[in-house]
């Protein structure tokens, strides 16, 4: 899978690395638990810039390209930074065969961004993800935590308007 | 004293369905009304009927309440709760007969359900180690480490005829009894929860449900073939079933069923949790464990078998959730009762997760050898808006569609896998008219095309080459000469990949040109799709005679492909048209169609 590479620069803050340092301490002498470290980092920073695999490297004792082959292989790891509302629109079959490709279109027209990528504002993101499990209430998305089920494309516009006027 | 138990479902489904709040608005209206001393709340794992949520029992009425919303909550607490009047109107209507109130056991949904791997689920706490063990919970690991040798252990299992539910049907018995003999300084047991399968919930479920029989069941497998050490690899997908496995481990540990020297038997077993972080192919069990190692979960070369060499180098059992979770009971009740129940290769039960078009999506339990027909119409309640039953699909990107002149197949692993379908992990989808069977193959090739790990060729370039194909005959530019090539790639690639991802990827195209290969020549020959469902072959035409002229169309079409004047008929230009179908929603006289 073909991973977008951000190009936004980064703002990590003295805050988050010490966040980080603190993860990499604990799991550093087991290199098993390289994906461990990786996954909070991703909690602590958002996403997993460059900047951020290279400390990873070097606090873990693996090669930079071992962190980067990682973090393009799971589909879990993002390299270009999410919006404050990370929309995420189940492509599982069940949603799938109850239109969640309609869903994705309507709100990737909308917001005029497309899979993975980010609005300018960096108020909205949109990942096609994978089955989340909620296949009785098809088709699903999420909206950071809140869930949405049994949608038409309709009901796109409401719940994005509800978000957009959010602070 | 507590004289009634309320139990909301807190599974995956409901709980997006704001369970979550039901259950404080229960709690505070209970508090409200002064029944906090008679009246318990109990958060359980999945009833099964996920379309339905969030969903409630009372006991000891045994009263089932569906699609509960907070604000039926005071009345359900007065009436109820405290009157003792039940509130009928807001109960499952399959449950309400004549003159009383049936038992969700004897509605089309549970009634041909034989509940082994589930039998918890919906029904105790999950969080508490104490439910678990008033429900036998961890007898059948104290039988094996009191009563029966290793070999005893493992010969039980054997004997059941259980086979692995992940998908693949090994023997569970015969994987343990490869393992056992193996020394090694360390071996593992691996419980494989990275529940791929889009479509597929059936682990979660067990896990949000039931936590402690799987951790019950590894230990057992940890003594039988002598490994100290397990693992759960869960989806990072599944935050609920993760939090409530820690909170059941964490449990165990702490009364001594995990640990060193469990129940004084000398036996040390213990485990952890990895979580996975969104990659299908991890669902193979070597791409599993080079995962666990910390790698890309990169599948490797079998021989060496991960009974002799698996995690880290080490002897290593792997065993999915739902397996594990028929462990316990066969432990218990003995090979014969488990392998009374199915047919003659398959025995006992599958869990499916029931979705598509089906009235009662959600998750069933049925004996092997159930047919797809009681699935779908008795347990399923059928199609809903009287469409028609098209096909099935089971087994997700590895598996095929069951087409309708199959219907009355019995679901076992060799059935499944005669009509180049798979038992796969469970999930059952439902596809009536309105599903195009080449934008399903699609579909599945786009899925194996971005989860393909890139390690061997046939899979990582084969994939991109069917889908190719399949895009071009979607797109109305195929040739008969694509499904004949399209056919002979499929083969190639079954025997030429290195796993199990890429030796089943082609299935999902294999199996729908066998039984809906009229379709693949319509849209080659006709440049039709008999569904309506892929864009290119189809257009939107306006109905002369139909149209009055409204301009409704003209007003919502967001490219302004459709012209014409006031109070007469209009028309599409089909060059500009984007397919949205926007207007045929609109258009009140049904004057619009696709075709």
């Amino acid at each position: 899978m073909q991973k977008k590479i951000s190009k936004i620069p980064f703002k990590g803050t003295a805050e988050q690395e010490q966040k980080l340092k603190e993860v990499i301490d604990k799991y550093c002498d087991d290199q098993s638990r390289l994906m461990m470290v990786m996954q909070e980092a991703q909690d602590i920073y958002g996403y997993l810039p460059f900047e951020v695999q290279l400390m990873i490297a070097d606090g873990m004792n693996v090669p930079l390209e071992k962190v980067y082959g990682i973090a393009t292989f799971y589909s879990q790891f993002s390299l270009s930074p999410k919006g404050d509302y990370d929309i995420s629109v189940c492509m599982g079959t069940a949603c799938y065969v109850k239109g969640a490709g309609e869903i994705f279109e309507r709100i990737s027209q909308k917001l005029g961004i497309g899979a993975d990528e980010c609005t300018e504002d960096g108020k909205f993101s949109i990942t096609a993800c994978r089955c989340i499990g909620a296949c009785g209430l098809a088709p699903v998305m999420t909206i950071n935590d809140d869930v949405y089920g049994r949608l038409t494309p309709d009901d796109v516009d409401d719940i994005l308007a509800k978000y957009a006027n959010k602070a | 004293m507590v004289r009634s138990h309320v139990l909301v479902c807190g599974g995956t489904g409901c709980t997006s369905s704001n369970s979550l709040k039901i259950i404080e608005a229960l709690e505070k209206e209970i508090n409200k009304q002064g029944l906090t001393d008679e009246v318990k709340v109990v958060q359980t794992g999945c009833f099964g009927l996920c379309a339905l949520g969030p969903v409630m029992i009372v006991y000891p009425e045994g009263c089932f309440y569906s699609m509960v919303k907070v604000e039926d909550i005071p009345e359900i607490v007065s009436e109820h709760l405290l009157k003792g009047r039940i509130v009928t109107r807001l109960l499952y209507d399959e449950t309400v007969g004549k003159d009383e109130i049936k038992s969700l056991n004897e509605t089309d949904f549970y009634k041909k359900q034989v509940r082994v791997a589930l039998r918890n689920c919906g029904v105790i706490d999950p969080e508490s180690i104490e439910e678990y063990i008033a429900y036998d919970g961890y007898m059948a690991l104290a039988k094996c480490l009191t009563e029966y040798t290793p070999e005893q252990v493992i010969k039980i299992v054997s004997d059941s005829g259980l086979r692995g539910r992940g998908g693949g049907g090994f023997p569970t018995g015969r994987k343990w009894a490869l393992t056992a003999p193996n020394k090694a300084p360390q071996k593992y047991v691996v419980c494989n929860a990275d529940e791929g399968d889009p479509g597929a919930f059936m682990d979660r479920s067990v896990l949000e449900g039931d936590p402690h029989a799987i951790i019950e069941a590894m230990a057992i497998a940890g003594y039988a073939i002598g490994a100290t050490k397990g693992f759960v690899y869960v989806r990072a997908e599944y935050p609920i079933a993760v939090k409530r496995l820690q909170i059941a481990i964490d449990k165990a540990r702490e009364y001594g069923l995990l640990g060193k020297n469990i129940l004084g038997s000398g036996f040390d077993f213990d485990m952890e949790i990895r979580l996975g972080a969104g990659a299908f192919v991890c669902g193979e069990e070597t791409a599993l464990m080079t995962s666990i190692e910390g790698n890309r979960g990169e599948p490797r070369p079998r021989p060496p078998y991960p009974a002799v060499k698996g995690l880290f180098g080490m002897p290593t059992v792997e065993n999915n959730v739902e397996t594990l979770a028929n462990i316990p009971q066969i432990i218990l009740r003995g090979p014969e009762w488990f392998s009374s129940m199915g047919t003659e290769k398959s025995k006992g039960t599958k869990v499916f997760a029931l979705g598509g078009k089906i009235k009662h999506t959600g998750l069933v339990e049925i004996p092997m050898g159930t047919t797809l027909r009681e699935v779908v119409e008795e347990i399923g309640g059928g199609i809903p808006g009287g469409k028609k039953f098209k096909a099935a699909q089971t087994g997700g990107p590895s598996g095929g569609c069951i087409p309708a002149e199959l219907f009355d197949t019995k679901i076992d692993y060799d059935n499944l896998t005669e009509i180049g379908c798979m038992m796969g992990s469970g999930g059952l989808i439902v596809m009536d008219e309105d599903t195009c069977m080449v934008d399903i193959a699609k579909f599945f090739l786009e899925f194996t095309v971005d989860e393909s790990c890139g390690k061997c060729t046939p899979c990582r370039v084969g994939t991109k080459r069917l889908l190719e194909k399949l895009e071009k005959i979607t797109s109305g530019n195929g040739t008969m000469q694509d499904i004949d090539e399209l056919e002979e790639l499929c083969n190639f690639i079954k025997e030429n990949s290195l796993c199990g991802l890429g030796q089943t990827a082609p299935n999902p195209v294999l199996s729908t040109l066998r039984f809906f290969r009229d379709e693949y020549i319509s849209h080659v020959k006709d440049k039709k799709c008999p569904a309506g469902v892929c864009k290119s072959l189809m257009s939107y035409v306006i109905i002369a005679d139909k149209c009055k002229g409204c301009t409704a169309c003209v007003r919502v079409c967001p490219v302004g492909a459709i012209s014409g004047s006031v109070k007469q008929p209009h028309v599409i230009d089909d060059s500009k048209c984007i397919k949205c179908g926007a207007c045929m929603e609109k258009c009140k006289f049904g004057a619009i169609v696709k075709q």
